[in-house]
């Protein structure tokens, strides 16, 4: 059920027991409940600020978690229902820098998924640890979902083979769009490129979106792969077996 | 990668059992149970959390008071600043006052003052030699702020860090001095200053009758209190809004604008807990002071507290 109680209660509760924190309970560490009212206005504010500020990552954050109800569980019953994502769904790994040991990962064969994402991590000069946790999703199991879709993004653009920059985050919103119909990622791919030159827009248009959406499409879902049993495997031999298309 | 999980629901459950726990031992152990917004805490936890609270803020401050206000603040300081009415000379001391907000309102009006009584004096000058009046120009006898003085007292050195960048980015430098320190336990010597203001600050004291006897205390006899701050709102319909406003927007807004829910969430809780108008009186007046009243701006939810040290 909601794990949120109106304010009020907040208050009630507050004055019947002296010793318990706060009056709402929180379902995962960084939870914080929200009214309807609260999700609807930091929708709006965080696409607001989202767009005047691209810089501010964790407004592009909250957009996902307040607009995912309807998406989100559908991943969640996807992973449900796959044996490699009810495998992930149970044992709820996570990406992070403490997690992988990268110089394993360095050291093996150019062209597998562990070498290409390392490559990727390196060259983009990004880390796994700067993903915002989630704190609007009032569900626990669609918390780990959501944070799972983070944790795969650097992935994404590795098997897409899509740099960090402004082009190549519109090309993988366009397929994770496709992928998962989180709203956030839809509002992404249709406004990232309204930053974006005239002439990039037309290799967009021609050429990397279609592509996108075509794989998009084709491909099984992204998140019943289970990554971190995969690093050897090589990146074409992966994208087959997902489905993701050649890229341009 | 069997066993890797870090189960959520496991470490939630564990969590509320363990913090049923603590609780109780708390009690046992640290000492007095305060209210952080609508936690209870101890006293040294209490002013760990609030400093913590400041310093996040601290460069968003500003940005966020005209946002959840929608710029009312600016006029409740102005009245404050008009209601003390300072005259040239005036000590000021402004505690919590670490963005600098009541000090430049000051320093606003003590100059305008001046400028007003020295037009006045220049006019009886007319009958002056060009040599007489370029001789008194030499002199210092046209400070700007006659000798006013305004001292910024905060306990967070963030909340005085960007005050000083305000100052200077603004060309206050005259008059004006920052100190860091406790309100609860002012650095300054008995009797010192004319006026002591604390606008939007008392609610975060944690001894709030600590605070207001170390004002008595540094005031000079004569000297006046004044206390700018969030207070209760009776009429029933304006509070259900003031409410409404209160905890469905304003933490959004410090999500959206500073990145920080909890800071602005513990804002909102913390007004609701702090005493009432009349409350608050009677507090100043166990400080000892005189003459003590309040004004209601907009239906209470601001009121100004005011006092006398005779």
């Amino acid at each position: 059920g909601r794990a949120y109680p109106s304010h009020t209660e907040l208050r009630v509760r507050d004055e019947g027991s002296g010793e318990e924190e706060k009056g709402y309970y929180e379902l995962y560490p960084e939870h914080i409940p929200t009214s309807p009212l609260q999700k609807a206005l930091l929708a709006a504010g965080s696409a607001v600020m989202a767009l005047y500020d691209p810089y501010r990552h964790d407004m592009v954050a909250v957009l996902g978690e307040t607009t995912g109800c309807l998406a989100l569980p559908n991943l969640r019953d996807k992973m449900k229902h796959h044996p490699e994502g009810y495998r992930i769904l149970q044992e709820r790994p996570r990406i992070r820098l403490s997690t992988l040991d990268m110089a394993r990962l360095r050291v093996l064969p150019d062209g597998s998924l562990g070498r290409e994402y390392v490559r990727f991590l390196e060259d983009n000069k990004v880390s796994p640890d700067t993903r915002v946790l989630p704190k609007f999703v009032d569900d626990e199991e669609l918390a780990y979902v959501i944070q799972r879709y983070r944790e795969v993004h650097d992935l994404m653009h590795t098997l897409l083979g899509m740099p960090t920059n402004m082009l190549g985050e519109v090309v993988v919103k366009w397929f994770e769009a496709i992928q998962t119909g989180l709203p956030m990622c839809v509002l992404g791919a249709a406004f990232g490129p309204i930053r974006l030159s005239a002439r990039k827009l037309k290799i967009l248009a021609t050429e990397l979106v279609p592509w996108a959406i075509r794989s998009g499409h084709n491909a099984s879902c992204i998140l019943n792969v289970y990554y971190e049993q995969r690093w050897e495997q090589p990146v074409d031999s992966l994208r087959e077996e997902i489905g993701i298309l050649p890229p341009p | 990668a069997a066993g890797l999980c870090p189960c959520w629901v496991l470490l939630a459950s564990r969590r509320a059992a363990l913090r049923a726990l603590c609780g109780s031992v708390r009690g046992l152990a640290a000492g007095p149970e305060m209210h952080f917004g609508f936690q209870t805490v101890t006293e040294a936890e209490r002013r760990e959390k609030i400093y913590q609270v400041f310093e996040n803020v601290a460069k968003k401050y500003d940005v966020m008071n005209d946002s959840m206000t929608l710029g009312l603040h600016r006029v409740w300081k102005d009245i404050l600043v008009r209601k003390m009415n300072p005259c040239p000379g005036t000590l000021l001391l402004d505690v919590a006052g670490g963005t600098g907000d009541i000090a430049f309102r000051f320093i606003d009006y003590v100059r305008s003052v001046r400028q007003r009584q020295l037009q006045r004096k220049l006019k009886h000058h007319q009958n002056l030699s060009w040599q007489e009046i370029s001789e008194t120009y030499q002199e210092n006898k046209f400070k700007s702020l006659g000798d006013s003085q305004v001292v910024v007292c905060d306990i967070n050195k963030e909340m005085l860090k960007v005050g000083k960048q305000k100052a200077q980015h603004h060309g206050y430098s005259e008059g004006l001095s920052w100190v860091l320190g406790n309100a609860e336990e002012l650095p300054f010597d008995d009797d010192k200053f004319d006026v002591y203001t604390i606008a939007f600050g008392i609610r975060n004291v944690t001894r709030t009758d600590l605070a207001l006897q170390e004002a008595y205390r540094v005031l000079k006899p004569g000297g006046r209190f004044l206390c700018l701050e969030f207070s209760h709102v009776s009429n029933p319909l304006i509070s259900r809004l003031y409410d409404l406003y209160s905890f469905q927007v304003i933490p959004v807004l410090g999500e959206v604008i500073a990145g920080d829910w909890k800071s602005y969430q513990y804002l909102v809780e913390s007004i609701r807990r702090f005493p009432p108008q009349e409350e608050l009186k009677a507090m100043i007046e166990d400080a000892g002071f005189f003459k003590v009243d309040y004004q209601n701006l907009n239906s209470g939810i601001v009121a100004i507290h005011s006092g006398f040290k005779l």
